[in-house]
Formats: structure tokens, sequence, C-alpha cells
């Protein structure tokens, strides 16, 4: 089982994936430099956080130009797992492999500090570790993060529960509307994470590979990437 | 062949901020008169902001020595051992006057002028501080009918300098990757036109890894990376920092350099890379003075000449004169010297990267800083005598007529014993410079990288801890300007061993210190004696707690219109955990906890000086509109004392919290400990000193050597033990409780309410001033 981190130039959490990955989770992986144009060996992709390509003309919209997208593209397609994080969230919208898109923050500035969202399906290898409602405490980082679609998209998002995290109070009860406290950056419907159709490519905003040590003071985080392996353990069992 | 278009005439050199006597010794040094190349490469290299020319002979006063210490001032950025191979890296730098023209780009520039000094020297930056001084943001009322003097529109502008400040050092260190940790942020009238912001940057590297500006090798390839040169920043440093402020300075604002934080990530990686090839044989970013200062600088360290073609310099607009390229300070830019022969490993490197590198000059035996243009020398200059043999000055030093805060101005009256002081200790929790600063810390990232063990609000200091290692690192920046305009040496002791103590807190052992000395007009003798004093105050207390200056810098001519800042040093003092599992942060962990003070001194004998004292502190200005009398008396033995003893107490786990008495005193020491997320409260008891002390001067005043720790119950006699050993008194003064919060003093309530009622101001206050929210 191997891991690929993919560094577009700006990226600045993909130390923080492969730590999580490689020192905390303790599995094999790699960065995968931006002009690469193969992933093969590769089980699980993660597009890590930061600044791609400076944010420059939207979040994302030149790193999905970048080469290894579209071998990312292909490994999606054909059932691989890809997780993005953040800005790697941002550049799966830009990509297509994820619908809807990202607004500034409600209130215009860039905010840091620890959230609570609620797994809302574990029915994807990034939860299936997870409980049903659990309450997972992860910081976000971010300026652009207020998810927007439209509203047959959401309509359809919501029917195949494809929402896969959702802001909440600490409790885990939901966000009453126009609730900065609770849904930080004014996301419809308090949408954190969605993941596709086909459920194997999730992007969230919050930073699961900051929350895996208690150390620096939550570990809740920990359950997606022990899903990610559970979930790669249980497709290598079965015999293709 | 010198270019001599443009005539030099002493009028000429005056216009570049040359006295006569300047100008005269580049002639003596030239044995000719300068072209016009020339004279602009003097003058900013003989500017304050790059000669230090009016503090180097107090700087020579400073402890910079100690076993720890592997490089002082006088490099990019001091470095530190701090055990198993690797250093610490790190440096503070003003960057004040270009974030009154252009708040947002002069902030954000500041934190990337910083962050180049450390990943020149080989380091991977981890960290970022900020220290910052602005006017009011609101208008605070102030009893007696005392005026602060700021109208609705100076507030309007000072609450537009703080947005762009925060939003330039979000911008800046959010996209490059670095967590903003912490640092200060403090509010003051003498900062209305002249905001304070220093940048602290901390990096790591392993020890034989580090690099360092010095040229070696005749004939070896220098080679410009990074960003193109263009015309923005030209007389950047040396126009801006190197005056006061006058009505025009606005205008100055195309003096500001423009920031691309992206950009700076690429050179990060890019240098980083590039000098494991093994092929970089010194590294110098551009900063100040651009292609000038670091040409120069290589050259003269390494003790050799450089000689660049001017015509190869990648350029961003077309038609630049070798005036324009050697003094621009476009930023993101930096010189390296190669190995002859290995240029294609860094070139291939940079060009990864998407990131210009062209050999643009050569090292050469001569000591020579040459410029070549279009086939013409530019300009010939000894580069030892730009970078070294600038001008110093002892500039006349003279104590101010009647210091202010003298013995005439009115000192606080004390309240009546038994008054009941609630709605004073609301106030004073909601006066912006105690209020919590979440409204601002959040806009920064301060977990990219999750190094950050203890991170903005939750200790008196950052703590970082470092991956490779069991080591952490931490970090604060302290500097009280108003009790450094009440006396300038005693308010420097006051900066160095607050900064200390706050590291101790943590449990780390303070080892090395940067400071950035923030004051007037040097012209003028009252400032240079501030300067001098506070110079004093630094040394005396630096050496006493062992923790050695070993770089920053110096911002004078923080002033506007004539009127000068408080004289206002900031130091930021570095520590070493030995344990990163042992780190504290400053929050009360569980309700039954014990609160205990741990003080190492004996308080101020007589009520005289209790007066004196309460005058200048935070109480008295925002309470009385007071700002008098003289900063707390310090022991700086005291402080060694309380220092060991935390470190002492941490090592042996028999802290849950620590949080030293500062600002608003033990009240507010206290409060803040409640205050952090867990919706606990306190029920305090102070016994009085043994001399006897009013109430306001027992739990507002700010008298140092002290801090609050809470313990689990049983550990009362140990941590008493403890503390003995080091002459501190460790006394049980609370427990931590929820709902009610409570202070008595010498067994009757003084303060008392929801504690709820008093979390709200001190949270909301800063967001309702900025935001009217």
């Amino acid at each position: 089982m191997k891991f690929g981190v993919v560094q577009f130039p700006g990226s600045n959490c993909d130390d923080d994936a492969y730590h999580a990955i490689g020192a905390v989770v303790g599995q094999p992986v790699e960065f995968i430099w931006h002009q690469s144009e193969s992933v093969s060996g590769f089980d699980a992709i993660i597009l890590p956080g930061g600044f791609a390509f400076g944010d420059y003309l939207r979040t994302g919209a030149i790193a999905r130009f970048s080469p290894v997208m579209r071998v990312v593209g292909k490994f999606a397609r054909s059932g691989g797992p890809v997780l993005g994080i953040c800005n790697g969230f941002q550049i799966l919208l830009e990509a297509g492999l994820l619908p809807g898109a990202m607004l500034r923050n409600k209130g215009l500035r860039f905010l840091c500090r620890q959230v609570h969202v609620r797994v809302e399906s574990t029915d994807t290898p990034f939860t299936c570790a997870a409980r049903q409602g659990q309450v997972l405490k992860i910081p976000i980082a971010h300026m652009e993060g207020n998810y927007f679609c439209d509203a047959i998209t959401l309509a359809d998002l919501e029917r195949n529960h494809q929402v896969i995290f959702r802001y909440v109070n600490p409790d885990g009860s939901a966000a009453a509307p126009e609730n900065s406290a609770t849904n930080p950056n004014g996301s419809l419907a308090a949408i954190a994470g969605i993941c596709n159709r086909e459920r194997n490519v999730v992007g969230l905003m919050p930073h699961p590979e900051r929350a895996v040590e208690s150390a620096l003071g939550s570990t809740d985080g920990l359950v997606l990437f022990r899903s990610m392996i559970e979930s790669l353990t249980r497709r290598a069992a079965v015999p293709a | 062949m010198i270019d001599t278009e443009i005539k030099i005439t002493p009028q000429v050199a005056a216009e570049h901020g040359l006295t006569p006597d300047e100008y005269a010794r580049i002639q003596k040094i030239l044995g000719r008169d300068p072209n016009f190349t020339e004279l602009g490469i003097f003058s900013v290299m003989w500017s304050e902001h790059c000669s230090y020319k009016s503090s180097r002979v107090h700087l020579k006063r400073l402890p910079t020595r100690g076993t720890r210490v592997v490089q002082g001032p006088g490099e990019n950025a001091g470095v530190v051992d701090i055990g198993d191979g690797l250093v610490a890296v790190f440096k503070i730098e003003s960057h004040n006057h270009p974030s009154f023209v252009e708040p947002f780009q002069g902030a954000a520039t500041g934190v990337g002028g910083i962050l180049r000094d450390i990943f020149t020297m080989g380091a991977r930056p981890i960290a970022v501080l900020d220290s910052l001084r602005f006017g009011p943001i609101a208008s605070e009322a102030v009893p007696r009918g005392k005026n602060t003097g700021a109208t609705p529109d100076d507030i309007a502008r000072n609450r537009r300098i703080l947005d762009g400040v925060v939003r330039g050092i979000a911008f800046y260190g959010n996209c490059f990757g670095v967590p903003t940790v912490g640092g200060e942020v403090l509010f003051e009238p003498c900062y209305a036109a002249n905001p304070l912001v220093n940048a602290l940057a901390l990096g790591i590297a392993r020890r034989e890894d580090l690099f360092f500006a010095r040229a070696r090798g005749a004939g070896n390839p220098v080679i410009y990376v990074g960003a193109k040169t263009g015309r923005d920043g030209i007389h950047g440093a040396s126009l801006l920092a190197s005056a006061e402020f006058s009505e025009e300075s606005q205008q100055k604002r195309p003096n500001v350099q423009v920031g691309d934080p992206f950009l700076e990530k690429l050179l990060l990686e890019a240098c980083l890379e590039a000098m494991r090839t093994g092929a970089i044989v010194a590294i110098q970013d551009m900063g100040a003075a651009g292609l000038a200062s670091s040409s120069s600088e290589m050259a003269s360290r390494g003790e050799m000449g450089i000689e660049l073609d001017l015509s190869r310099v990648p350029q961003r607009e077309s038609g630049m004169t070798p005036y324009e390229m050697m003094l621009s300070e476009s930023q993101e830019r930096m010189l390296l010297v190669a190995e002859r022969g290995r240029e294609r490993e860094v070139f291939d490197v940079f060009h990864k990267w998407g990131l210009d590198a062209v050999e643009v000059g050569r090292v050469t035996d001569d000591g020579k800083l040459r410029l070549l243009h279009q086939g013409r020398v530019a300009a010939e200059i000894p580069a030892h005598a730009l970078a070294e043999e600038g001008p110093k000055y002892e500039r006349p030093i003279a104590p101010p007529a009647a210091a202010r805060g003298s013995s005439a101005s009115a000192l606080v009256e004390f309240a009546p014993v038994g008054s009941d002081l609630t709605e004073n200790f609301r106030r004073l929790l909601a006066s912006l410079s105690i209020a919590s600063k979440y409204w601002i810390t959040e806009q920064f990232d301060s977990m990219v990288r999750t190094n950050t063990r203890v991170g903005p609000g939750s200790g008196d200091a950052a703590v970082l801890r470092l991956k490779e290692t069991k080591h952490a690192l931490a970090l604060a920046t302290d500097g009280n300007g108003r009790w450094c305009s009440l006396d300038p040496r005693l308010g420097a002791m006051h900066a160095v061993a607050e900064a200390a103590r706050n590291v101790a807190c943590t449990g780390a052992r303070p080892v090395a210190a940067t400071n950035c000395l923030n004051f007037g007009n040097p012209e003028k003798p009252e400032v240079m004696w501030q300067f001098s004093e506070a110079i004093d105050g630094i040394a005396e207390a630096c050496r006493a707690l062992d923790t050695p200056i070993t770089g920053g810098n110096v911002s004078f001519y923080n002033e506007t219109l004539g009127n000068a800042i408080y004289p206002t040093p900031v130091l930021g003092v570095l520590g070493v955990l030995q344990d990163a599992d042992n780190a504290l942060g400053s929050d009360f962990r569980g309700e039954g906890d014990t609160i205990v003070l741990l003080d190492a001194g004996r308080g101020p004998a007589s009520s005289a000086v209790q007066q004196k004292e309460l005058s200048s502190s935070e109480y008295a200005k925002t309470i009385h509109g007071i700002v008098a009398g003289a900063p707390p008396a310090i022991d700086l033995d005291d402080e060694r004392r309380l220092i060991e003893c935390l470190i002492a107490l941490a090592n042996e786990r028999l802290l849950l919290s620590a949080h030293d008495v500062s600002d608003g005193g033990i009240a507010v020491t206290i409060a803040e400990s409640c205050f952090g997320g867990e919706m606990l409260s306190a029920h305090v008891d102070l016994p009085p000193l043994p001399a006897g002390e009013p109430a306001e001067a027992a739990i507002f005043g700010e008298r140092g050597a002290r801090a609050v720790v809470s313990i689990s119950p049983t550990l009362l006699a140990r941590i008493a033990s403890v503390a003995a050993q080091y002459k501190i008194t460790a006394q049980r003064i609370g427990t931590v409780v929820r709902g009610e919060f409570r202070i008595q003093y010498n067994g009757s309530p003084i303060i008392r309410g929801d504690v709820n009622s008093f979390r709200k101001p001190w949270s909301r206050s800063l967001a309702q001033a900025i935001e009217g929210a």
C-alpha cells in the first residue's frame, strides 16, 4: 500500500500530509511532482493544502492544468481513492472531479481555528472507519472555503448522500443559519466536505493531517487515514 | 572609463541624504568625484538603515557571546546551538516606515524580508512572531476629562493601518507556509502616525548545513536568482527609514516594495535544494539596498571583490539604468556565489522551480565592487568601504530637561480600603492592549508545518516542537514603550526579563535574544540618551539572564511631524525545552486545581513607591488616564531565580499551567488563565505583603518576578519545597472553579461576578473596536 502526496509549486501542507501518513500512521508515502505524468504504483493520492501557483486567478484554477492532474483524473475514474485537503479540495473542484465552487469566506478574512465537523456518510474510503454522526474536532485555515453550488447540484448532493462532512456545534447539533461560530465561512448547507458520485474522490476544507497527534490538540483527523488503510486492505483482500 | 553623465554636486549629494563630511569621505575613498551611480550606492549603503551609523558605537556594549552562540550579529541572522546537531536561526526586524505609508505591502514585505534572512543561511523557517504597536482604534472612555487627542479621523486611519498590517502579515505568511505563532499587539497614542511592525522569524538547520554570505574563490560565478528587478522600492530603506515623516510622506508610496509570497515560497524551496547540491559557496538575500548591499557585503565579508555585468540582470522593465538596478528593492531575489564549473547544477534546481537563475558576474581578488553596463564600467568602489567604512557617529546625548512622568505629574490616588473594584476590572479587561487578540491571530495560519504545541493566546510564549528530536523551542517578544518613556534603562531591562520569563513559563530555558530597537530621531540628544540608556538596560539584563543578543535591527526616525514614539526596544527571547512533552500553556486545566503564586521578590517597601509604580501601569492608564511615576523596580537576580524555578518545576512535570504576572497585574493573569476555553473560573484570596499594600497595587500592580501556576492540590508541599531551593515563595492563593469569579484581598471580596461577565468584554472588545460589531 503506497500513498502519494502531490506537490504543486506553492503547496505548503505537503510535508504535513507526508508526516501524518509516514511518521504517524506508519504507511509508505512518496511525493509526486506536479509535472509527473504517471501515478502508477500508488494506491491512494492526496492533494495537499497550500497556495498552488499562489492561488493566482482563482484557487486551484492553474493547478488543474498541471500534467499530474490528467493522470490523477484517470486514477480517480478507475476507482482510485483521491483526497483533496483545503487547497486540494479547491483544485478538485476546478478540475471537475467534484461539483461546485468556492467563494471567499463570508467575513472576507482568512480564518485559522479549530472547528467541529460531523461525519455524514461512512461509505467512502475516507470515512469507513468512522461512526455515522461522529463529531470530529479538526482545524481549518483558509480564505476561500465558502462552498457554493446551484440548487439542482445541492439537491443531487443531498439525495446521493455526497455531503460527507458538515460544520456542526461541538455536540453534533446542526448550525443555526448565519452562525459564523459554527459555520465559519458561510458554506451552503454548512458543507465542509463532499464526495463524487462514485464516492472515491473526497474533498474537505478542514485539515485532518493537522489533527493526528494529541500533542497538537486533536487526533480526530486520524480516522480519515485509518479509513483509507482499511478500505485499501479490504480491496486488496478481494481478488479482482 | 567611468560614466559621469550626471554632474555630481554637493547639492545632489545632500539630496541623497549625505552630509558634506560624508561626501568628502567618499571623494577621499575614491580619490575622485563619484559618478551618479556610485553616489547612489554610497547613499544607500551609508544610510542609517544599512550602516547603523548612529547606533554602532552603542551596540558594541551588548553581550553577544555565549556557549550556545554559533553566529552573533553581523550575518543575516543569529545562530544558536540547540543540541543534537541542530541550530536555531532567528532575527527580528522592523518595517515601521513602509507599514505607515502602505500598511498591507509594508507589513507583507516585512515578513518576506525577515524570512529571506533566515533561509539565506540554509535554515527552513518554522515560525514567525509579530510585535505590533498602533494608535488608538476606539475612543476609549478616559476619565477626568482627559483626552487622548484622537479625532474620529485619526481613529479611522489607525483602524485602516491595523487592518492593512494584519492582512499583509496574513497574506505573506499564510501563503509562504510558515506559522505565525505569537507576538504582541499594543495600543498607545504615540504610535498613531508611526505604527511599529516588527517581525521575528525562526528557522532550523543542521549545523553543518549553514550558509554564510562570504564570497570566496576568485573566478567563481556570481549568480542572480529569483524575481526580476523592477523600479519598485528604489531608496525604500535608505529614504523611508532614515528620515522623519512629514505631511508629504504619503507621496512616498512608490518607494514601498511589493511582495509576492508565492515567489518567495518557490525561492525557499529552490534555495534549500540548491544548497544541498554542494555547489553554492555563499549566498545573501537582496533586502534593503538590494543588489548594492548583497554584492558589496558578500565581497567585503570574504575580503574579495565582485564584478557584475548589469546588462545580464533579469529586468522587469526596459531601459533601467545602473543606478536603478543597484538600488531597486524588488522583493524575492537572492545573489549567490557558486563553484566554477558547477553552475549547471544550480541553474537546474532554480529552473525546476520556474525561477530565473543567471550568471551576472564573478568573484575577483581586487576587493572592488565593479559594475559593467553596456560594455562600460559604470561604477568601481572598494567593497569594504561600502560595507564597513561608513560613518560612525558619537551623537550628542542629553537626558530630557524634565523627564516625562517626573514627580510633578499627578500619581494614582489609591481607592479607599474596602472599595469594590469589579467595574474597574471589567474596563481593564476590555482595554485593547489587554483584551483578547483572537480577532487578529485567527487570521494567521498558526498551525501549518504541524509543529505548534503552544500557539497564539494559549501560552506565555509560542512553543514549536522539533520533529527531528525530543526538544522544542519557545519564543516570546516583549517591549513596554510606556515604561521606557518613563525610564528607558529600567523599561528595557523589563523587556528582556518579561520575554525571558514568558519563555520560562512554558518550561523552556531562555538561551538567546534578538532585539528590535525602535526610537525617534537620533539627531536629537534626548532620543540618543533614551537609546543609550536602553542599550545599557538590555545589556545588563541579558548578561544577568544569560541570553546574549545574536542579532536584530535598529529603527530610528520613528517620528511624524516632530513627534517621536515612545522609545520601544522589543526583545525576542528564544528558549529550549529538553522534552517537548513538558511544554506548558497558560490556561487552567480543571476544576478543583490549586492556584499558586510563585514570587521571587519581596515587593516595594513603602506606600510612596507603590503609588509611583502603579501610576505607570496599564491600570493607571486605562482607569485613571495617568501615565506617570516609574516602572516597577527590577531585581535581575529575582528574575533569574524565578526562571530557574519554573524550569525545574516543568522538568518534574509538577505544573498544569503557568502564566507570568505582567500587564494588568495578578488579577488579569488569573482571569486570562480562566478564559482559555474550558469555561473555568477562579476563587482567589490574596494575602497582603508583609509591608502592607493597598488593594489596587496588590491586584493590578505589574511588579515582575512573579508567576501564577495551577497544580494538582496534592502537590503543594512538593512544589513549595522545589521553590524554596530557589528562594521562591510558593503560596496557595486559590482554587479553579466554575461559575462565579472572585478575588478577595486580605479576606474581603473586591472583585466578583459571573465569569462570563468578565470573559465577554475581554473577548469581544477588539472585534467591536474594529468592526463596530
